[in-house]
């Protein structure tokens, strides 16, 4: 009887003291059925990547509210890649400005997640993109 | 696959792990060619109520085997329960073993417990097998936090750890004698809290009268006729020490260390060690092949004839005695 249960890591890069946002994320993704590996505040790029790569997680969801992201989001994709999981979905969720949407896009970022965004709609485009592969 | 893992490859060992727990059968032909290859590891339990801090000891503790002279590679399997609601879980274990996190020595895995009750989940053995088979030492393994059932771990590790927190009262134990039981070292953690000198001496009464206890039993039941000569019982009882350790600051932990690498010595000493591993797998193997005897039959039962019978049952026309007769088809 396989059991392959969606497996997320929700981490919090750099320095802001925050992580309602991320909790409220890893509650409602855990509800609607995933395995969410939550490792808390102030995670360097190569601490995510290291842990997506020992939990072989299919998503990763980024919550920065530092404006950090064009900085930090670049360095995340590069190193998932360079562990050879190119195929993770990661997105992106926090204050992001709309004008640098494009660009984190065409990095690797999967989606970008304002404040307000439904936690529900977070949950199906995962489900959807996993489904994909 | 086997070689990478081997090798130190952690991509391959993150995506064998993943295998093993989806209970795929390329997960089973993995876990039966790498079986040979295990045997080595010192599998260590660390069990106790929630919250009393066993996420921060393992994370300690880590650190601490990592500066063993032998240079250890050291596993971490925590277990985390699974919604019973929504089958997703959050695992948080990993917040607190943040440390190490990029020793390339160290490997630290989240699970899910995904309904299995006693502390574990259903692959956690499996899992340990894998970390063995790769050549990792020490296998910590957190469980569930609950603090009385998690009774699973003593089949699986070699030592566990029982954690305690104090200040739950003179005459209620934070923890029950049934896990105080399983203990081969106690914790009291949170050891800058008050009340932690009263915790002691409370488990100390009670772990003094099951010492008396097995040594009288002992020499009551001297070789018991089933017992195989080849395996005699250890000459000298174990006699669990209680340490206090403080874990957000490392305190106590190296005490916790020298005591884990006596027991192993202990274990080894007096046969305990293979005597563990036989228990284990016979528990494995009937619970595995239950497991399997269940799932066959589940896969064979008629769906309406479950459902008419499960309502002859709940109308009272039916015992559950006699639906079992009829479902089994006895
Ligand atoms: N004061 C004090 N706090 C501690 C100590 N050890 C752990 N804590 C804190 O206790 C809380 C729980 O610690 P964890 O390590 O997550 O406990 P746990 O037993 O793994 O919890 P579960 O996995 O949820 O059952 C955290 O806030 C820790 O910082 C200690 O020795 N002293
Ligand atoms: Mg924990």
């Amino acid at each position: 009887m396989p059991n392959k249960k969606i497996r997320v890591l929700i981490a919090k890069p750099g320095l802001d003291g925050h992580d309602r946002g991320a909790k409220v994320i890893a509650r409602a993704l855990r509800d609607a059925g995933m395995e969410v590996i939550y490792t808390g505040l102030r995670q360097t790029p190569e601490m995510i990547a290291e842990a997506a790569l020992q939990e072989d997680v299919d998503v990763v969801g980024l919550s920065i509210l530092s404006g950090a992201h064009n900085a930090l989001v670049p360095q995340v994709i590069n190193k998932l890649k360079a562990n050879g999981q190119d195929n993770v979905f990661v997105f992106l969720g926090g204050i992001i400005p709309e004008t640098d949407i494009p660009q984190l896009l065409e990095q690797g970022v999967r989606k970008v997640y304002g404040p307000g965004t439904s936690t529900v709609q977070v949950s199906e485009d995962i489900c959807a993109a996993v489904a994909e592969r | 696959m086997i070689e990478d893992i081997r090798k130190g490859n952690r991509l391959a060992l993150s995506r064998v792990l993943s295998q093993v727990e989806s209970g795929s059968t390329a997960g089973s032909d993995l876990l039966e060619q790498l079986f040979p290859l295990t045997g080595h590891a010192h599998k260590i339990g660390i069990t106790g109520p929630p919250g009393a801090g066993k996420s921060t000891l393992v994370n300690a503790l880590i650190t601490s085997l990592r500066q063993l002279p032998a240079d250890p590679q050291v596993a971490v399997i925590a277990v985390d329960p699974t919604s019973p609601y929504s089958g997703g879980a959050i695992l948080g274990d990993r917040v607190r073993m943040l440390d190490l996190q990029s020793d390339p020595k160290v490997f630290i895995r989240s699970m899910a417990s995904r309904g299995a009750l006693g502390g574990l989940a259903l692959q956690t053995e499996a899992f340990s097998q894998v970390f063995d088979a790769a050549g990792y030492d020490f296998v910590l393994i957190e469980t569930v936090g609950a603090g009385q059932s998690e009774v699973d771990i003593v089949n699986l590790a070699h030592t566990t750890i029982v954690v305690d927190v104090p200040g739950l009262g003179d005459d209620i134990q934070s923890i029950k004698a049934g896990i105080l039981e399983i203990a081969d070292i106690l914790i009291i953690n949170k050891a800058d809290h008050p009340g932690a000198d009263q915790t002691l001496r409370n488990l100390r009464t009670m772990v003094e009268m099951g010492y008396q206890f097995s040594q009288s039993a002992k020499h009551r039941l001297q070789s018991p006729p089933s017992q195989p000569a080849s395996q005699p019982a250890p000459t000298t009882a174990w006699k669990p020490p209680i340490l206090k350790t403080i874990a957000v600051d490392s305190s106590g932990i190296e005490a916790l260390r020298s005591a884990i690498l006596k027991h192993a010595k202990w274990l080894k000493q007096t046969g305990e060690w293979e005597r563990k591993d036989e228990r284990n797998i016979r528990a494995t193997l009937a619970r595995q092949i239950s497991n399997l005897l269940f799932s066959n039959w589940q896969s064979q039962v008629d769906p309406a004839l479950m459902e008419t019978t499960i309502q002859t049952v709940i109308d009272r026309k039916k015992s559950p005695q006699d639906a079992i007769r009829s479902l089994l088809a006895l």
